[in-house]
């Protein structure tokens, strides 16, 4: 590898705040063992990487995909986490359909503003007036006041 | 303070997941063989890393010395990554931590193993010490 290992590291506040968020209210991570567990954090995307990296290969693919981590989680013994990372490839891939639909939503509703550009503008006009007629109110009321 | 901690990138998944993507794609990347990674690979990469996280830390509190539930210390982990077949792989990066003395004596015994060897005829690198 050229990287250093300090360079391949994980971001300290992220790991500490999985750390946490898995332990029992009140418990004590020493500095030592956060420490640790984000270099093991390092190691097991490594290993997932050369894992997923051989599936790929046997499937005749220079990218590697979803399935072939999975498949690294399956050959690693990390079976338990295969269900969840199932739902968060659901929920990922749903996210993206959303967003390519508001995407090309959003060019429809940009071909129709072109269109209906003047109408628009006059809308904005009347706006405009609106207001002026508004701070005309006031400032009568002001001077009521006075 | 600049968060990214939330793992904001162009496609922003913050709810999905919390460690950056691009810094897990380096770390995907510092791997030899691989050419590619598609966008999925790496969101489900990241999020394994998290669930490994969560399993190790949680592993190792339980597992821990007893003594003390109130905290996790680095020899929790490296008595887990010793006795976890799951965890093996961590086995040479999280060593248990031994008495220098301790590792001396260990060091002397195996020497005195190889010694004895010897009168066997093998040929060691001792001898040529002796």
């Amino acid at each position: 590898m050229a990287e250093r290992p300090e360079d391949l590291n994980l971001p300290n506040a992220v790991i500490t705040r999985i750390i946490k968020e898995a332990l029992p209210d009140g418990v004590n991570i020493s500095k030592e063992a956060r420490s640790a567990i984000s270099r093991a954090a390092s190691v097991f995307v490594l290993y997932a990487t050369s894992c997923a990296n051989n599936f790929a290969m046997k499937g005749k693919r220079k990218t590697l995909n979803a399935s072939d981590v999975l498949s690294a989680m399956e050959e690693m013994e990390f079976q338990r986490f295969i269900s969840p990372l199932k739902e968060a490839l659901e929920a990922y891939r749903r996210e993206q359909k959303g967003k390519k639909e508001a995407s090309e939503q959003k060019k429809k509703d940009k071909d129709k503003k072109t269109d209906s550009e003047e109408q628009d503008k006059s809308r904005e006009e009347d706006d405009e007036d609106e207001e002026r007629l508004e701070e005309e109110e006031q400032n009568e009321e002001e001077e009521v006041d006075n | 303070m600049a968060d990214a901690a939330v793992g904001k990138d162009k496609c922003g998944e913050q709810r999905l997941v919390s460690l950056p993507l691009s810094r897990i794609r380096v770390i995907m990347k510092s791997s030899p063989e691989v050419s590619s990674i598609n966008q999925e690979a790496l969101v489900l990469t990241a999020k394994a890393t998290e669930l490994f996280v969560q399993y190790l830390a949680t592993c190792s509190y339980r597992h821990g010395s007893g003594k003390t539930k109130k905290a996790l210390t680095y020899s929790d982990l490296a008595s887990t990554a010793e006795d976890s077949e799951t965890l093996q792989f961590l086995s040479d990066i999280l060593p248990k931590k031994i008495l220098a003395s301790k590792y001396l004596k260990m060091l002397k015994e195996k020497r005195e193993e190889e010694e004895e060897e010897d009168d066997d005829g093998e040929s060691d690198i001792g001898e040529v010490l002796a």
